[in-house]
This record gives C-alpha cells, sequence and structure tokens, in this order.
C-alpha cells in the first residue's frame, strides 16, 4: 500500500483499573484503515477489557481511546456503534429467541428514522419493508437466507458464530472488532473462517481488529500483531516478527518452563 | 414456491374469515348481553371486569413479558388514571355531598370533562410519573426493579389517602358517584382499541427493540439500541394503557377508594399475566377472562353447604380463595410457562393442533391394526 495511511482507531496509554487490578496497562495501539490486526495473549491478559474500552462497555481509567480521530470518551456503547464500529462476543451473544431474520432486522434499525408513534401507526412502512429488503439481501449474501425462520439459539455452534458477525455487519460498520470468532471451531473450520474474514475484508471494506487464539488463523490473516500480558503491550510486529520475539514465547509457551 | 404462494393466499384468506366471525360472535353476544342488560347484569359486569384486567394485564406484559424489566407498580399507575378519571367526570352537582367533609379545591371544583378527555388524561398523568420516576429506577435490575416500584405504586396509594390532598382525592373517603359505563360496548371498545394499540406496537420495530433488550441488554446496546430510552419507552407506555384501565376501572365501580388500588391488586395482575403466559398477549386476555370468571364461578364455595342434614366445615367465606389458589397451583405445574407460554393464539395454530390431533389419531388406528 503507497496511500497514506489513516488510523481508523488510536489507543493511547489506555488503562483500566478494578480496584487494585490494572486489567489494561497503559495500553497503546493504532489500526490503520484496511488493516487486519491481531490482538493476543494468554488468558486474563486483558485482551477483552481492551476491546470493552473500545466499544463502552467500560470507560477507560485514564488514557483516549480515538476512532477516526475522534475521542470516545464518554460515548456509550449504542453511541459507538451508531459511529462504525461493531463487535461480535466471545461467548457468543443472540438475541436466543427470536428469529434469524429478526436477529439481523434488529441491527438494521440503528440508521431508521421512525419514531416511536409513527411506527406504531405503521407510517414507516417504506422504511419498514427498505430495512426487511436488506436484511434478506445481507442473508443472502452470507448464506443463511435459508435459516431465516429458525430460532437462533436453535443454530448449531459454528452458524450462531456466523449469525453473529452478520448481525454486526448489518449495522455498516467501518470497524469490525471480533472476540475470538474461531473459539471452539475445529482446524476445517478455522481454515474456513480464515477465507471468510478475509473476503467480508473485501465485500464490505472493512477494517478488522480481532482478539484470537488460534495461532494458524492469525498468523495467516493478520498484517500485524500485539500482544498483550498481564495488561501490558509486550510485543507488537508483523507475524514473523512476533513468532520470533523471545518475550512472547516466554509469555506464550512459559508453561513449559514449569513442566 | 408457486404453489406455496397459493397456499399461503390460502391460509391468509381462511384466517380472515374466521376472523371475521370471530368478531361477529363476540359483537352478537355484547348486543344480546346489552339487550337484556336487566337479567344479565351480573354476566355483564364480569365480562367489564375481565376487559378492564386484560388492558392492564397486557400493559404489565409490554413491560414484564416483552422488554424483561420486572416492574410490580401496576396499581399505582392504575390508582393515578383512576383519580384524574374520578376527579375530572363526577357531575359538578354531585361534588358537594362526595367532599362533605373537607370541602373540594377550588382549582377542580369547576372542572367536569368529557369521559375519554378524562380517561386520557388519567392515562397521561400516569405516564408522566413514571417517566419520572423511570429516570432512577429502571438503572435497577430484576429484583431490585420490582422492589422499587412496588414502593413507589405505595407512595402513590400513600399520597392518595394522605389527610393533606382531602380537597382533592377525599383522602380515605375515597370518591363516589362517578359516572359509569352506559353499555358493554364502550368497555369493549376501549378495551379492543388499546389492546390493539399496544398489539400494533410490539409488533413494530420498537416492539423487536424491547424484544431485543429483554434478551440481552448489552447485545442490544452493541447493535445501537439505547437501552435506557428503550426501557424508559416501555416504562412510560405501559403506564399510560395502565393508567387508562384505572379510569376504566373506577367508572366501573363507580366509586373508588385509596384501599382498591393495594399491592394486592399489582399480584392479581401479575397471577392473569403469569397464567396467560409471559410474553404472549393473548395469553393476557385469556388469562384475565379466566382469572375473573374462575374467581366468580367458584362463588358456591363460599356457601354453608350441609350434605344429608351434616354441616360440612370447609364451606365457609372466603373458602373458594383456597380452591382458587389451589387450581392455581396446578395450572402453573402443568403449565410452567403459561397457557400460551410466549405464543400467540392464531388460526394456523388451532389449525394444525387440529391436523396434528386428526393425524394422531389415524396412525394410532393404523399401529393399533397392525399389532392385532
Amino acid at each position: 500500500m503507497t496511500t497514506e495511511k489513516e488510523h481508523i482507531l488510536e489507543m493511547q496509554d489506555v488503562v483500566m483499573q478494578f480496584g487494585g487490578v490494572k486489567a489494561v496497562d497503559g495500553l497503546t495501539l493504532e489500526v490503520n484503515r484496511g488493516e487486519i490486526i491481531a490482538l493476543i495473549g494468554p488468558n486474563g491478559a486483558g485482551k477483552t477489557t481492551a476491546f470493552n474500552c473500545i466499544t463502552g462497555i467500560y470507560q477507560p481509567t485514564s488514557g483516549a481511546v480515538l476512532f477516526k480521530g475522534q475521542n470516545l470518551k464518554k460515548n456509550s456503547p449504542d453511541a459507538i456503534t451508531k459511529l462504525g464500529i461493531a463487535r461480535t462476543f466471545q461467548n457468543i451473544r443472540l438475541f436466543s429467541n427470536l428469529s434469524v431474520f429478526d436477529n439481523v432486522l434488529i441491527a438494521r434499525h440503528l440508521h431508521a428514522k421512525d419514531n416511536v408513534f409513527s411506527a406504531t401507526l405503521r407510517l414507516n412502512h417504506k422504511e419498514e419493508a427498505r430495512m426487511r429488503e436488506e436484511t434478506a439481501a445481507l442473508l443472502k449474501e452470507q448464506g443463511l437466507y435459508d435459516l431465516k425462520d429458525e430460532i437462533a439459539s436453535s443454530l448449531p455452534y459454528g452458524l450462531q458464530r456466523h449469525l453473529e458477525i452478520a448481525r454486526a455487519l448489518a449495522t455498516d460498520p467501518e470497524l469490525l472488532l471480533l472476540d475470538e470468532p474461531a473459539a471452539g471451531m475445529n482446524p476445517q473450520e478455522t481454515q474456513e473462517l480464515t477465507e471468510f474474514i478475509a473476503k467480508i475484508r473485501e465485500r464490505y471494506h472493512l477494517t478488522i481488529f480481532m482478539i484470537e487464539h488460534h495461532m494458524d488463523l492469525v498468523m495467516q490473516i493478520s498484517e500485524r500483531i500485539y500482544v498483550l500480558n498481564f495488561g501490558r503491550l509486550i510485543a507488537h510486529g508483523t507475524p514473523e516478527e512476533i513468532q520470533n520475539d523471545p518475550e512472547v514465547i516466554a509469555a506464550y509457551l512459559g508453561g513449559t518452563e514449569d513442566a | 414456491m408457486n404453489s406455496l404462494d397459493i397456499d399461503m393466499a390460502k391460509k391468509k384468506k381462511r384466517n380472515l374469515i374466521w376472523n371475521l366471525v370471530l368478531v361477529a360472535v363476540v359483537l352478537v353476544l355484547s348486543a344480546f348481553l346489552d339487550a337484556n342488560k336487566y337479567t344479565y347484569s351480573y354476566t355483564i359486569s364480569i365480562m367489564e371486569r375481565s376487559l378492564i384486567y386484560a388492558v392492564v394485564a397486557v400493559s404489565m406484559n409490554l413491560v414484564n413479558g416483552f422488554t424483561g424489566l420486572f416492574s410490580l407498580g401496576q396499581a399505582g399507575f392504575m390508582a393515578l388514571g383512576a383519580y384524574v378519571t374520578a376527579i375530572f367526570t363526577i357531575p359538578l352537582g354531585d361534588r358537594p355531598s362526595v367532599y362533605y367533609i373537607s370541602g373540594i379545591n377550588p382549582l377542580i371544583a369547576g372542572a367536569e370533562l368529557p369521559i375519554p378527555v378524562a380517561l386520557f388524561l388519567g392515562g397521561l398523568a400516569a405516564a408522566l410519573f413514571a417517566a419520572l420516576i423511570g429516570i432512577p429506577v429502571l438503572r435497577l435490575k430484576s429484583d431490585y426493579l420490582a422492589i422499587a416500584t412496588l414502593g413507589f405504586a405505595e407512595i402513590i396509594r400513600a399520597l392518595i389517602a394522605a389527610p393533606m390532598m382531602d380537597t382533592i382525592t377525599n383522602g380515605s373517603y375515597g370518591l363516589k358517584s362517578i359516572p359509569g359505563f352506559s353499555s358493554l360496548f364502550q368497555v369493549l371498545f376501549l378495551s379492543a382499541f388499546s389492546i390493539g394499540l399496544m398489539v400494533l406496537l410490539i409488533n413494530s420495530s420498537y416492539g423487536r427493540m424491547f424484544k431485543a433488550v429483554r434478551e440481552d441488554e448489552i447485545a442490544a446496546e452493541a447493535m445501537g439500541i439505547n437501552l435506557f430510552k428503550t426501557k424508559e419507552l416501555s416504562f412510560v407506555i405501559s403506564s399510560f394503557f395502565a393508567g387508562i384501565s384505572g379510569g376504566m376501572l373506577a367508572m366501573f365501580m363507580r366509586s373508588i377508594d385509596s384501599k382498591t388500588f393495594q399491592v394486592s391488586l399489582t399480584y392479581d395482575i401479575l397471577l392473569i399475566v403469569v397464567i396467560g403466559g409471559i410474553g404472549s398477549v393473548t395469553g393476557s386476555v385469556l388469562g384475565a377472562f379466566l382469572v375473573t370468571v374462575g374467581r366468580e364461578l367458584l362463588r358456591f364455595f363460599d356457601e354453608p353447604l350441609a350434605i344429608a342434614g351434616i354441616d360440612i366445615p370447609l364451606f365457609r367465606p372466603g373458602f373458594r380463595m383456597v380452591i382458587f389458589s389451589i387450581l392455581l397451583m396446578v395450572v402453573v405445574l402443568f403449565y410452567s410457562r403459561g397457557l400460551m407460554g410466549t405464543k400467540e393464539w392464531s388460526w394456523d395454530g388451532i389449525f394444525s393442533f387440529l391436523q396434528r390431533k386428526r393425524m394422531k389419531k389415524a396412525s394410532d388406528k393404523k399401529t393399533g391394526g397392525a399389532g392385532k
């Protein structure tokens, strides 16, 4: 890429403290538009906490999170989603008792201009019809259309993950945060997911920032990797650099010393 | 694909016909009762009470069943609606005899409004109060929300009964001479209109957001839904209709006092919602009728009963409530999610149920024959 790099997301010295524990301790990173960036680290390293600081579930104790140059401080999670950051969750959070179609349709409502009166009296029927068409189109693209009337919780695990990503895409994000998208998947499914992530980046012009434990996936697809341990950034670089970084190997494979 | 469309069209037509039949039956029955209102005054009063409870049950379901907020403030909002409706509809000529103890506050002495306006104001008062208490209260979750709303409902009741309010609410003496309904149809249409509006809301894009909040608050937020605004909206609209039904209850009873709106009223409504199915509008309507009618049908348990000259000791006033409670326990044991669960009553459901029964019968016959 020869074009000038635009920081779509920046974290500047972000600290997230819970009582005496610093779950995230001075995290600084930047994600450029169009990149696929991975955030890795052992369990409890503070990766999901970092995601929660970006999406407004937590307000950082100090430091700043900037999206397209705008400080996200004091923004509620829904406002941040409206700005263009969508996410999935480590432990899938679908609207379990609603249909596949409704799960995605709810996410489309973000850009609707109706109010409670126009919606109740069906004065918004054109907008509603448009939202339904867009939802159907997205589900068709994602190959989930045949399942549209299924209850979300009745889907097999892999499809639930897929639906969660489809639902996130329905908010029209610029930045997509994936929290362990390959958790619980076998090598075959992980390989499919790798291709899928590359595909949706192209198709929806996304920037993808993900937490992942499957090293195959991470090494294959990410342009850069940030490594977190005990809330601190211990390494940052291309997949090759990370693979050969002694500190990363110590943090990650540290268990072998004891064994 | 094409035959599927034709099938759908056929179903639609069938449902439309059955819906028309249902409406016609209800209208004819109501017309019959209304025409013979002196003979059937008891039946009519049961129907009216059921309809009024149906409105408040659906409104409670909107918050508890569809938005997932455990709110127990219904009686308080009903009280607000009832008092506002009563204060503005008691005929001017009757007011001196109603407020005979402390006199009437000059602010409301000359204010008599048409009944629909007064009912609407009652709903509005309840909605406004809900909007105010919603700001602190809706930040609480589950049980804590229930306790807080219960508390606020009691505060409303205490305020109404307070001696300082004597010139407005007539304190503990209550209000009487409230104009009643002149026909069952008024109650029927008001209830149908209120419930219809709530159903439209539940099936709209906003109803979907309520359900999203119920399913998973964090995911709903991540999908761009503002949690507080959505909860507040559901809470305020629910309270509005609770206020309307309170106003209707005041007109139905003709006289009210603060004791009418005790916590036990909320429990009655909660009971209807749970029996009908949390998250089912038709369940709440069904529950309202079953509970109200059931209580009346069991009245003979309250009469002293003697068989062969021996007095049966249990048949005393109050015994029917024991039987009623046992019946409720049985229902909840066998239908743990209420009669309807979260499903809605529909012709499609009825017909496919009947079809399954028929098929089962047929297959039972077959296997039975083969067995021999």
